[in-house]
């Protein structure tokens, strides 16, 4: 369900740092012209890319990570001959047939060396090169685009309610939203507090959307919802069309569950006036125990890419889906059979829009001399030329602005034709 | 502005009705020099406690795995014990917190505890995550840098957070001898260390810096009932080259750890580091250059000691303006809220179970902050707009409108507090809008809820 459960805060490009507060799930949404539909997803922690999309061709890999379970002998699904999907996601190999999943592999953003995750995810939202410092690598290529696009607006979707979204924001607390405790509130002290706000901004902001949120009049956030242009309400769709995908033993937990919840809250809107959705799943920092640390977040990716379609109805077809992350991780397991920070990784890559079946990018080799360092995939290609294309693509934007304002410095190289 | 109030609110907890303020820096320094009476008052659990409780709840899991009689309510029962052991230590820092006469030697404590941070990730841990902040780094505060820095990064609780206790020497004996084992690195703590303990994410080591620190690190290991314990069969043999110097050799032993410990924390790298990371945290996000090169050069010359810091950051210029322009972090306003009302230290240690619960630690955690919970290694972020989304405000809202209620303390005279609580930072608009509330509940919670109140 969703009503209730997300709100959301009115056009602030201020604070729409793509999907990204640590403590908290949100959702960022923006409308725009035209049909086409980006969804992206920010996977945190740096996924491991070799074990998600699995070079099992090359014996090497099965050399340098003995524990774990590689290739279509272990349970990994085959998608090439060479590459094979990791064995929890499975459930994506229909999209996989059907030509809507994809990756890109070597991938990674400029950032280089230091592989710290902090620093990694900020470049990834914002888009920045490594010719400005990395503290002051904050707003996100999401505002740029924005502000380069006649007509664009944007919009943050908080994740509230204490048992729902935990996984999604990791060890962080989950977020509490009680509006019932307002209506104690009485309608004197609520413009009370609007008065001794007025003067701060930042506090103005938030009480403002507080308080309407919590207005004893406001209207169903059901109703609010529909109010998107859809024939449809999507938390009325939700029940009906969710039920067949729910895993046969019953349910698996939580964090699924919450994982279901964003991204059919964020189909939802799409299916609505918003043309751009990003958000992120955290839980990939698999420094130890890998084959079951990875449980989690692999099963939830591909819960959010299977609920999106399923969510999405016919406008699947215009969606492009693009899961990145802030770096890869070594090729080699650690001495605590889990991998480290690494470099290059894997982005995945789904929906109607894309021309599917197909692994991208080129591809670097394990050798001792092929590896980053001597110890991680070869990057080959930057992430952000694959996110600045589908832009190009799905919304027109012309490769100077994407170059030099979306992603400054960025080298968008040749089109790697990945859109159907 | 007087410096009692700045130091007050900017180093401290804000003001207490019927308790003076400081009048001046060396107030506060003297009473950072001397006793940690509110440890000696309410002393928390060390190690040992951490310890034993952990290996408690170990055996106690296993019996109840076992089916023993009995064993289903001793399990449960631990596991109660471990939960209220967390809000105990949480009931403590607030205790301190609300009695601390200047407020800082608290404030430190958070804010190097945050420095440091860790998690008991599995509920058996949780105790012993407490007893990190007590133990390992607490008695170090008012001393220096890098004796913290040995205690807080050797501690069992950090040694089980960022994996060392799963990095082995590869070429060790044990892995020699137990090839089926695979044992090898794991270079969290090392790089940790490197990128948010000591130099910072910015500072100039590289990959293999972190590897090396990795390979030294090893042999370290955690031992139930005993802690922090070296086994040099665990450690990569020879020397590791870290920072342009060789450190260790063989045989391996704690001391060379503590050696290349020693030389992070008096880096040049490191010095800068801290001394934005204070700035930041007490002054403003973009704090003044100057400050920020005076206080290393405190830090570089004092060689790690941390008084001469602090004594640059109650007296600088830069760092006493007027402009309150951070936001107190929800354990800060809860204690800050806390004191405005009036309770004392001894009131915050007679509150039961179910008090904490619903007046600290539940609008803690609704206001973005659980209490030993943090996002990461990273600890909690700086940035106001982090704290004052619409549904975190909306948790000290409701805070504020409950809060002297459930704490025992209902607000008699809301005119009266918000002359106490914000002194001569009480706004025209605040002063005229606190006496048109209906309620004298309301008229508390405008006051409490106020940006002036939130902003230190």
């Amino acid at each position: 369900m969703v009503s209730r459960r997300f709100f959301l805060q009115g056009a602030v490009l201020a604070g729409c740092s793509v999907a990204a507060h640590p403590l908290m799930s949100t959702v960022t949404l923006a409308a725009a012209p035209g049909d086409k539909r980006l969804v992206v997803i920010i996977l945190r922690g740096a996924m491991d890319g070799l074990d998600v999309v699995q070079p099992y061709g090359d014996p090497l890999l099965a050399q340098m990570r003995p524990d774990f379970a590689i290739g279509p002998d272990k349970g990994a699904h085959d998608l090439d001959g060479f590459f094979a999907l990791h064995p929890l996601m499975g459930d994506l190999m229909p999209l996989w047939a059907a030509g809507e999943l994809g990756f890109a592999h070597a991938v990674s953003t400029p950032y280089r060396d230091k592989r710290s995750h902090f620093d990694g995810q900020d470049m990834l939202e914002a888009g920045t090169g490594m010719d400005v410092p990395v503290q002051m690598v904050r707003d996100g290529w999401l505002n740029r685009l924005l502000q380069a696009m006649p007509g664009a607006k944007a919009e943050t979707a908080y994740s509230v309610g204490d048992d729902e979204l935990k996984v999604l924001s990791g060890a962080a607390p989950a977020m509490s939203w009680a509006p019932d405790a307002w209506l104690g509130l009485s309608s004197q002290g609520r413009r009370l507090l609007e008065q001794i706000y007025h003067d701060d901004p930042l506090f103005n902001q938030a009480a403002v959307e507080a308080l309407r949120v919590t207005a004893p009049e406001q209207p169903g956030d059901d109703e609010a919802l529909a109010e998107d242009g859809n024939d449809m309400a999507p938390g009325m769709a939700a029940p009906g069309m969710a039920a067949p995908m729910r895993p046969p033993q019953g349910g698996g937990g939580t964090a699924l569950g919450a994982a279901e919840k964003l991204a059919a809250f964020a189909a939802g809107r799409l299916r609505g006036e918003t043309r751009i959705a990003a958000f992120s799943l955290n839980g990939w920092d698999t420094h130890r125990g890998q084959a079951s640390a990875i449980r989690g977040p692999a099963t939830q990716l591909a819960k959010m890419i299977t609920t999106l379609k399923a969510e999405m109805g016919p406008v699947w077809d215009q969606t492009l889906v693009l899961a990145m992350t802030e770096f890869g991780r070594t090729a080699r397991q650690n001495g605590s059979t889990g991998t480290d920070h690494g470099t290059g990784g894997a982005m995945v890559m789904a929906g109607g829009a894309l021309k599917g079946r197909k692994v991208y990018g080129k591809w670097p080799g394990l050798g001792e001399s092929d590896l980053y360092a001597g110890r991680d995939l070869l990057p080959t290609a930057d992430i952000r030329a694959y996110g600045a294309w589908a832009l190009a693509s799905l919304f027109g934007t012309p490769r100077d602005v994407l170059e030099r304002s979306v992603f400054p410095g960025l080298d968008m190289g040749s089109d790697p034709r990945f859109l159907a | 502005m007087e410096f009692s109030t700045v130091a007050q609110v900017r180093f401290g907890f804000g003001s207490a009705p019927g308790k003076p303020a400081p009048k001046d820096a060396q107030a506060i320094l003297a009473a950072l020099s001397g006793p940690d009476v509110l440890h000696q008052r309410w002393p928390g659990i060390g190690t040992q406690i951490g310890l034993k409780v952990a290996d408690d709840f170990h055996d106690l899991k296993k019996d109840f795995a076992d089916k023993k009689p009995g064993a289903a309510e001793a399990f449960k029962l631990q596991k109660a014990k471990i939960n209220d052991l967390l809000v105990q230590g949480l009931q403590i820092a607030l205790a301190r917190a609300v009695e601390d006469e200047t407020g800082l030697r608290e404030r430190l404590w958070a804010f190097w505890r945050d420095h440091f941070t860790v998690q008991g990730k599995r509920r058996q841990d949780v105790a012993l995550a407490v007893s990190h902040g007590e133990a390992a780094v607490r008695p170090f505060i008012t001393r220096s840098f890098p004796e913290m820095l040995r205690a807080a990064v050797t501690h069992p609780m950090m040694l089980i957070y960022l994996d060392q206790v799963n990095s082995f020497g590869p070429n060790s004996k044990l892995a020699k001898k137990r090839p089926d084992r695979k044992l090898g690195l794991n270079e969290n703590l090392a790089r940790e260390v490197m990128e948010l303990h000591t130099l910072g994410v910015g500072a100039r080591y590289t990959q293999d810096d972190v590897r090396q620190l990795a390979e030294l690190f090893t042999g370290m290991r955690v031992m139930a009932g005993e802690g922090l314990n070296f086994a040099p069969e665990l450690a990569e043999p020879g020397a590791e080259h870290v920072l342009g110097h060789d450190w260790g050799g063989d045989p391996a032993k704690l001391a060379d750890i503590y050696a290349v410990l020693d030389m992070l924390a008096l880096h040049p790298d490191t010095a800068h580091h801290l001394a934005h990371k204070l700035a930041v945290h007490f002054v403003a996000p973009e704090p003044d250059p100057a400050l920020v090169g005076a206080l290393a050069e405190a830090y570089s010359g004092a060689k790690g000691q941390l008084m001469p810091v602090y004594e640059v950051l109650l007296t600088h210029p830069a760092a006493l303006g007027a402009d309150f322009v951070k936001v107190r972090q929800p354990f800060d306003y809860i204690a800050s809220g806390m004191r405005a009302l009036g309770l004392s230290g001894e009131a915050v240690m007679a509150l039961d179970g179910k008090a904490m619960r619903s007046g600290a630690y539940w609008p803690m955690r609704d206001m973005g902050q659980q209490w030993l919970a943090p996002p990461g290694p990273n600890g909690w972020p700086e940035e106001s707009e982090e704290w004052i989304a619409p549904q975190q405000l909306s948790a000290r809202i409701n805070w504020a409108l409950r809060a002297p209620q459930a704490l025992g303390v209902p607000v008699e005279d809301p005119v009266g507090l918000a002359t106490s609580a914000l002194g001569p930072r009480l706004t025209e608009t605040v002063a005229t809008m606190v006496p048109r509330a209906e309620t004298r509940a309301e008229g508390a919670a405008l006051v409490l809820a106020s940006a002036e109140f939130n902003r230190r």
